[in-house]
C-alpha cells in the first residue's frame, strides 16, 4: 500500500530523515517511535504527501508521491485517515460536523452511522460541541473519529495519546486495535514506551525506530 | 463560455457543505455587499447618461438633418418680392422636397419662450422665415445660397449644420463616456472584489490547511468562497440597482425630452439596468476564482 525505498528528508541543509526503506502491507500495524524530535511527525507527512522525500521514492497505493499533483493528493488523503498531533478542527463547527468533515468536502452528507461513530469514540453526549470545549482525551477520540469516517485503508496516528492521562490513552489505543482487526493498516508514531508495551498482548505489532536519522525495526528490547 | 455554466451551476447546486466549511466572514461579507451596491447605483446612472445621450444624438441627428431655414431681412417695401424670389429659387432647386412661410402664429409660437405669449409681431423687426423640407440626400447648401445672394439679397440659408455637428458630437461623446464609466465600475468591482477575497482567503489559510488535510479538492475550497462573494455581490448589486432605477425614475421629467429631464430609458431601455446584478455576478465569479485559485497554488 505504501513503500519507500531509500527515502530522505531534510527541511534544510542537514538531512533529518536519511536511507528509509519500508514496506507497509495491508492489516500490518505499526507502531514508529524514537526521541522528541527524531522526525517521527515529518516521517509520517511523508506517507500522506504533506511532505515529499527529498531524494528517494516514495509510493502511495502505487502512486508516486513525488509526482503526485494536488487533486492526486487530495485523492490519496482519502484513502488515508490521518490523526493530526494537534488534531486539526475547525472550531467553528460542531464536533459532529468536523469529523463528518471528509465527507462534507466531496459534497457528501453524513448518515446515520455518523452517531454510530460517535457513539464507537464515546462522544455520542458531545455531538454539537465545539472543539475548544473538550478535553483532550474526547478531541483525540473526535480526530480519531474523523480519520476512519470514509473508511480508509491506511490510518495515521501522530501522538494519539499525547496529553491525555493513562486510562484514556488505553481506551484511544484499544481503538487503533480494533480498526487493526477490521483489517486497516495502522501506524501510530509515539514516544511512549509504556503505550508499545501494553498493546503487546492486544497484536500483533512490529515497532520502528528512528534513530542517528535512520529507521531501525526495533529488537525484542521492548 | 464554459465558465459561465460553471458558475451557473455552482450557483444553483445546493451547497450546504462549502458554505459551512468557512466560517463567516462578516466585515468583508458587508463590505463586498455595500460595495456592490455603490457600484451598481453609479452603473446605473452611467448606463442611464449614455442611453440618453445615444437616443438624444440620433433625435437631433435626425430631426436636424430633414430641415433647414431661409430667413429674410429685407426693407418692407422688397420684402413681399424677395420672398417670391426666395420661394422661386427654391422650387427650381433639386432635393428640396417643399417650402412655405412660416405662419404668423407659428412665429409667434418660436418667440414665446422668449418674449412670453401675445407677442405683438407688428412692432417687431422680425424676418420672414421659410422652412424647407429636404428630400432625399438633400440639396447642395453652398450652391443655393450663391443662388439667393444674387436673387434675393436679404435671405440668409440656414441648414443648421452649425448647431447639429457639435450637438451631436457631444451627445456621441457623452454616450462614450458613459460606456467608459460603465467599464471602469466594472473594472473596479472586480478589484475590490479581488481585495475582499483575497483578505478573506489571507484570514482563512488555517481552514484551507485542515480542509486540504481532510482530502478536499481546490475546487471544493475555491468554490466555497467563491459562491459566497458571487452571492454577496449580486445581492449588493441588485439592492444598488433597485437604488438607482427609483432615482432615476424619480428624476423630475420635462414636457419634452430636453437633455437633463430626458435623462432616464425608455421602453426596453430599463431592462438594460436590469443586467447589472447578474454583471455584477459574472464579475465577482472570475474574480474570486482567480484569486482563489492563485491563493491556493501557492499554499503548498
Ligand atoms: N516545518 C519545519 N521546518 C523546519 N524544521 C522543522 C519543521 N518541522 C519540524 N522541523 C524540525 O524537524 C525535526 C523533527 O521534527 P518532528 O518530525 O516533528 O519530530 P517528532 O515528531 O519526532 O518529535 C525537529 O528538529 C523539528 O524542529
Ligand atoms: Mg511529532
Amino acid at each position: 500500500m505504501i513503500t519507500l525505498q531509500n527515502a530522505s528528508y531534510a527541511y534544510g541543509a542537514d538531512a533529518l530523515l536519511e536511507g528509509m526503506s519500508l514496506e507497509l502491507s495491508q492489516g500490518s500495524f505499526h507502531f514508529l517511535t524514537g526521541p522528541s524530535g527524531a522526525g517521527k511527525s515529518t516521517f509520517l507527512k511523508l506517507l500522506y504527501a504533506e511532505l515529499r522525500a527529498t531524494s528517494g521514492a516514495v509510493h502511495l497505493f502505487g502512486q508516486d508521491a513525488r509526482t503526485m499533483d494536488r487533486d492526486e493528493v487530495a485523492g490519496v488523503r482519502q484513502r488515508i485517515g490521518v490523526v493530526h498531533q494537534d488534531c486539526q478542527f475547525l472550531d467553528h463547527l460542531t464536533i459532529a460536523e468536523n469529523v463528518a468533515l471528509p465527507l462534507m468536502v466531496q459534497g457528501k452528507r453524513a448518515g446515520a452511522d455518523l452517531l454510530d461513530l460517535l457513539a464507537w469514540v464515546g462522544l455520542n453526549d458531545r455531538v454539537n460541541a465545539k472543539p475548544p470545549e473538550l478535553s483532550g482525551g474526547e478531541r483525540q477520540r473526535a480526530a480519531l473519529a474523523r480519520a476512519v469516517i470514509l473508511s480508509p485503508d491506511v490510518i495515521l496516528a501522530d501522538e494519539p495519546t499525547g496529553n491525555i492521562d493513562w486510562e484514556m490513552s488505553q481506551k484511544v489505543l484499544q481503538l487503533l486495535v480494533e480498526l487493526n482487526r477490521m483489517g486497516k493498516t495502522v501506524m501510530v508514531a509515539t514516544h511512549d514506551i509504556a503505550l508499545i508495551r501494553a498493546a503487546k498482548p492486544q497484536v500483533a505489532s512490529r515497532v520502528l525506530r528512528i534513530q542517528n536519522r535512520h529507521l531501525h525495526l526495533a529488537g525484542a528490547d521492548l | 463560455m464554459s465558465g459561465l455554466l460553471d458558475m451557473a451551476q455552482s450557483l444553483i447546486r445546493p451547497q450546504g457543505a462549502s458554505d459551512t466549511v468557512v466560517p463567516p466572514t462578516g466585515f468583508t461579507a458587508r463590505l463586498t455587499v455595500f460595495v456592490s451596491a455603490a457600484m451598481a447605483f453609479l452603473a446605473v446612472f452611467a448606463l442611464a447618461l449614455t442611453v440618453s445621450a445615444n437616443r438624444l444624438a440620433d433625435r437631433w441627428a435626425s430631426e436636424l438633418a430633414e430641415s433647414a431655414t431661409v430667413r429674410i431681412s429685407a426693407p418692407p417695401a422688397e420684402v413681399e418680392i424677395q420672398v417670391a424670389a426666395v420661394l422661386r429659387v427654391l422650387d427650381q432647386t433639386a432635393g428640396v422636397a417643399s417650402a412655405r412661410i412660416l405662419t404668423t402664429e407659428e412665429q409667434r409660437a418660436l418667440l414665446a419662450p422668449w418674449f412670453g405669449p401675445d407677442v405683438p409681431l407688428d412692432t417687431l423687426p422680425v424676418p420672414t422665415l421659410v422652412e424647407v423640407i429636404q428630400d432625399g440626400d438633400g440639396f447642395d447648401a453652398e450652391g443655393l445660397r450663391l443662388r439667393l445672394s444674387t436673387e434675393a439679397p436679404g435671405a440668409v440659408l440656414d441648414d443648421h449644420t452649425r448647431w447639429r455637428a457639435p450637438l451631436v458630437q457631444a451627445a456621441s461623446r457623452l454616450n462614450f463616456l458613459g460606456w467608459l464609466a460603465v467599464i471602469l465600475i466594472g473594472a473596479t468591482t472586480g478589484a475590490m472584489i479581488t481585495l475582499a477575497a483575497n483578505a478573506a482567503l489571507a484570514a482563512n489559510a488555517q481552514v484551507i490547511t485542515v480542509l486540504r488535510l481532510v482530502g478536499a479538492h481546490d475546487r471544493f475550497i475555491a468554490q466555497a468562497f467563491v459562491r459566497r462573494f458571487t452571492l454577496r455581490t449580486i445581492l449588493g448589486a441588485g439592492i444598488g440597482t433597485l437604488i438607482g432605477l427609483v432615482a432615476v425614475i424619480a428624476l423630475p421629467n420635462g414636457p419634452d425630452d430636453g437633455f437633463l429631464t430626458g435623462l432616464g430609458f425608455s421602453g426596453a431601455g430599463w431592462l438594460l439596468p436590469l443586467t447589472l446584478p447578474i454583471l455584477g455576478g459574472i464579475v465577482a465569479f472570475f474574480a474570486t476564482r482567480a484569486a482563489a485559485d492563485r491563493t491556493l497554488k501557492g499554499l503548498r
